[in-house]
């Protein structure tokens, strides 16, 4: 009864809301400061004063820089509000993805369920399609993202699970289709577009405006509570298979409901800003370092900590060469690609080869 | 399967059948893994399966469990056929012990432990959870381990975790594959000591054993397969003979009984 292991419940209790408090401070104050940072500064004081405002608090001074009300809410908010969604979409697809391949390498950027959902963004893009009025970039996007991961998912696994090789080589395969697809693309494309699918497939986030967050928000949102749902089952599936047939899942029935959310989150990720590797590699994994593997919290953590990271990234990129915009996707890879290094090691090490 | 939902699992009377196959049959290519077995399980007994490698007691286990359909024959569960039966209904009726139990994330002990009941999620018996559980982590010895990542146990400590998360889902059906392979004297003995129990209580045990003296001194009752047939089925003396033992196992064998006990005692016999 007053086993040893209630106690480190309880101490596992207090570290996780504590985590979430920390993220979340992080998070509200990069949003603060990415948004007042740009040609025109605004301290984060008058940033947050002016959002007061809006919603009729009459607290904070408001932005005293000349139009300095205008391009927050114009320009800044709807980017800062992009990278938040981004990074949550993107976190969050990485951890489920791991989840459902019963490995912690698999990535939306690595496997190559971004450059499938790329191709879909940049059809539209090439050939102006409308099909589904604004909706037409996402909605292809998802589609073709969720034909990829159909393709790694059929390919990779083995006895329930994927092993490391098999998973790489098979992202190294989709990759090399999905980026003839894009070249393909390229070439067919008009000037204006080649330079917009050549920019996006660096990833970036400029230029984001509300429409593409209001189409964002719902798609983020769906995959989001879809995720929270599963996420004991999730647990139940580390055990293997059929073990978690007998406690009552199923497994074949949880697994594509998943793929669709994994879809669904990296379509709308992909759709506008591009393909931004990493992110639900590096973030999933640290927080699992921190938290251990329980998903439920993993879930919550990992949209906080993506958040933070696409917010710091985006202010980064908007920063780091004066006068100019480095794409995003370069800042992630430099990071994450190291990352992946280190964890491709480590979990060599630990199987004792490529088991 | 079907999905429509019939509530929580009421106990049965000692000696009613739980389970009950008849004619099961499965092929895989020309081989024949299982030829026409029938088998009973009843409340309250402990059944062991024995049997050389490959004689069919995983394959049979996979078939109770509901994991493989057969490509003859029909299984009961609780009175109903078992493909009639929706998963989560199934899951809170019977429990299952893998010979293989992978974890694919570092989980501790203890939420492993906890994994076990969650097929009583949003039900009255969830309040059992938290006695539940240190029920089992202490039933199998595994109190010092809880906040312990299972990747890091040695292999009978990850045994005997999967064995408390299977115990710790009080179903009154336990499905244990081989429970002692990894362990040590004291845990198989404690193991089948405790299987022993919830037979007591109540509960249907269907082990798959290789060590016939532990078949020999736990098990109410022997199910003896050979090349997928139902050699002997009945109480351990009329299925641990020597005649039939040598037969089976393709080696000389002689069964003595126990000093002061009078059970059989099952030895090879060497050069």
């Amino acid at each position: 009864m007053n086993s040893p292991d209630r106690t480190v419940h309880k101490r596992h209790g207090r570290r996780v809301p504590l985590l979430y408090v920390v993220l979340t401070v992080l998070l509200l104050l990069s949003v603060l400061v990415s948004a007042g940072t740009g040609q025109l500064a605004i301290p984060p004081q008058e940033v947050l004063g002016s959002i007061l405002h809006r919603i009729g608090i009459d607290w904070l001074p408001l932005p005293s820089v000349n139009a300095g009300d205008q391009a927050l809410w114009a320009i800044r908010f709807p980017r800062v509000a992009m990278a938040v969604l981004v990074g949550v979409g993107l976190a969050v697809s990485g951890l489920v993805m791991q989840a459902i391949f019963g490995n912690p390498l698999a990535e939306p950027g690595v496997i190559g369920i971004s450059s499938g959902a790329a191709v879909g963004a940049g059809i539209s893009i090439v050939f102006g399609l409308t099909v589904f009025g604004e909706w037409t970039t996402a909605v292809l996007a998802f589609l073709t993202g969720l034909a990829a991961t159909l393709v790694v998912y059929v390919m990779s696994r083995a006895d329930g699970r994927t092993e490391v090789v098999t998973l790489v080589l098979t992202g190294i395969a989709v990759n090399a289709i999905g980026g003839a697809a894009i070249a393909g693309l390229t070439f067919v494309g008009d000037t204006q577009s080649r330079e917009a699918i050549v920019f996006w497939q660096l990833g970036s986030l400029k230029g984001m405006g509300w429409t593409q967050v209001m189409i964002v928000t719902p798609i983020i949102a769906i995959g989001l509570i879809a995720a929270y749902l599963s996420g004991r089952k999730l647990d139940l599936l580390a055990l293997g298979e059929r073990n978690a047939r007998h406690l009552g899942v199923n497994v074949e029935l949880l697994r594509i409901g998943m793929i669709l959310v994994v879809s669904l989150l990296v379509g709308a990720a992909v759709a506008f800003a591009g393909i931004i590797s990493f992110v639900g590699l590096v973030i999933p994994h640290l927080m699992r370092m921190i938290m251990g593997p329980a998903h439920l919290s993993l879930i919550t953590a990992s949209a906080l900590a993506g958040a933070l990271l696409m917010t710091l990234a985006d202010l980064a990129a908007r920063t780091i060469v004066p006068m100019a915009e480095l794409p995003i996707g370069i800042l992630t890879a430099l990071v994450g690609g190291p990352f992946f290094f280190w964890l491709l090691r480590r979990t060599r090490k630990r199987s004792g080869g490529w088991g | 399967m079907a999905a429509r939902h019939i509530g929580l699992p009421t106990r049965v009377a000692t000696g009613t059948v739980v389970y009950s196959a008849t004619g099961i049959t499965l092929e895989r290519g020309r081989r024949r893994l299982l030829d026409e077995v029938n088998l009973e399980v009843h409340a309250g007994e402990v059944l062991s399966l024995l049997g050389p490698n490959g004689a069919g007691k995983s394959t049979l286990l996979r078939i109770l469990s509901g994991d493989l359909d057969p490509d003859a024959g029909t299984v009961m569960f609780g009175g109903r056929n078992l493909k009639e039966w929706s998963l989560l209904d199934l899951s809170r009726r019977r429990s299952v012990l893998l010979q293989d139990n992978q974890l694919l994330f570092p989980f501790t002990v203890h939420q492993v432990v906890e994994m076990g009941r969650a097929p009583w999620r949003r039900t009255t018996l969830e309040d059992e959870d938290n006695e539940a559980i240190s029920e089992s982590i202490e039933a199998t010895d595994i109190g010092h381990l809880g906040s312990r990542r299972v990747p890091s146990l040695s292999g009978g400590e990850r045994a005997r975790t999967a064995f408390a998360r299977v115990i710790a889902g009080r179903t009154g059906m336990l499905m244990l594959d081989e429970p002692t392979a990894a362990l040590d004297l004291g845990h198989q003995e404690a193991v089948l000591t405790l299987a022993r129990e919830r037979a007591a209580e109540g509960d249907a045990v269907l082990i798959v054993l290789h060590d016939l003296n532990l078949a020999a001194a736990y098990s109410d009752r022997i199910a003896l397969l050979r090349e997928g047939r139902l050699v002997a089925c009945g109480e351990p003396t009329d299925v641990l003979k020597p005649e039939i033992l040598s037969d089976v196992y393709r080696t000389p064998v002689e069964v003595i009984p126990h000093p002061t006990t009078g059970r059989g005692i099952v030895l090879p016999i060497r050069g």
